[in-house]
């Protein structure tokens, strides 16, 4: 911690108070019904959207080594794909990447 | 929703995924921070006021590398700017008639998977059953971190690499099933993870941070599917 010159509990304090201001502002504020097809549409798609993009590329560089990551990645892919529980598809993933860098 | 799957119980069974998922990526935070060198009650106490993934890793991370307040704000806020997308997402499907101290507290559950079980939900959502949604991965998130940070020295650094890929399986294991069944699906995703790609690797937008990269690919990647495939698929 050579670098800190902040008190961490303030620094700590500010970052949820900005994270709880994204999530309740339009919680508390927005409460109109929106009509229009395109909007509704759109917040249909949105968590796939910022779940995709948070995931790729960055899952690439996840781990120690690209390659144990890619393979971890696939493994969870197929698994998804065949529609297992999002429990067993992240035991999975984790067993694998860990037998691969205890042998890698 | 039936009445009997709008409430508190219905809402902690949707929750135990999310919650189990929960407990190696806050171990993994816990982790990161006791290794770091800050207490390991700075994660704990980081863990239960945050409830967030990405903005925590980060605000910590720079934390370290010596930032200010300003800089930890703004990096926090542009990485956690897609929870104004999710909540103002969330108001259309909440009880019309929920009130504020209500509204005030489901709010501090808001993360993208709580978000991604919520969202696909039918018909409207209650206090009661986002409460409960919300209270194991509170929970767990909170208490992985505080396992994570008690047993750092004790773990092999294989394990705690390993489990740099829990988060991700986790996402990927919210949206794939959806893709499969609908191609409208797919089609976002390869959009924005598209555009996820090209912001991180094409020198040009060397610029774009991380949370702007995640927004932009976010913004464009829903508005140009609901434009190329305007109908609710399920509807």
């Amino acid at each position: 911690m050579d670098g800190v010159i902040v008190s961490p509990v303030l620094a700590v304090l500010l970052m949820a108070l900005v994270t709880y201001l994204t999530r309740a502002v339009p919680m508390v504020f927005f409460r109109r019904e929106i009509r229009s097809p395109y909007v509704k549409t759109f917040f249909h798609y949105m968590p796939f959207a910022v779940l995709g993009a948070l995931t790729f590329p960055d899952v690439f560089t996840a781990t120690g080594s690209v390659i144990s990551s890619v393979v971890g990645c696939t493994v969870a892919v197929l698994l998804a794909f065949r529609g297992k529980s999002m429990i067993f598809v992240t035991v999975c993933a984790i067993t694998v990447m860990y037998i691969l860098e205890l042998v890698v | 929703m039936g009445k009997n799957e709008s409430g508190f119980v219905y809402g902690l069974k949707r929750g135990i995924p999310i919650t189990m998922g929960y407990i190696p990526v806050g171990f993994t935070f816990g982790l990161m921070v006791a290794s770091s060198g800050l207490p390991p009650w700075i994660a704990v106490f980081t863990s239960l006021t945050n409830l967030t993934s990405a903005g925590q890793f980060a605000g910590i991370r720079i934390l370290l590398a010596g930032a200010g307040y300003l800089e930890i704000m703004l990096t926090t806020l542009v990485i956690n700017l897609r929870y104004v997308l999710m909540s103002l997402s969330l108001t259309q499907k909440v009880d019309q008639g929920m009130a504020l101290g209500q509204r005030l507290a489901i709010s501090f559950g808001i993360t993208d998977e709580t978000f991604a079980v919520a969202s696909v939900e039918n018909g409207r959502l209650s206090f009661s059953y986002l409460s409960g949604l919300m209270i194991g991965p509170f929970l767990a998130w909170s208490g992985g971190t505080a396992l994570g940070g008690l047993v750092s020295t004790a773990l092999p650094p294989q394990l705690g690499s390993a489990m740099g890929i829990a988060l991700y399986a986790m996402f990927i294991a919210l949206i794939i099933p959806p893709a499969v069944q609908a191609h409208r699906i797919f089609g976002v995703i390869a959009i924005s993870v598209g555009i996820s790609v090209v912001l991180r690797y094409v020198p040009v937008f060397s610029f774009v941070s991380a949370g702007f990269r995640i927004i932009a690919a976010a913004l464009v990647g829903a508005g140009l599917s609901a434009w190329l495939w305007p109908d609710r698929e399920e509807q």
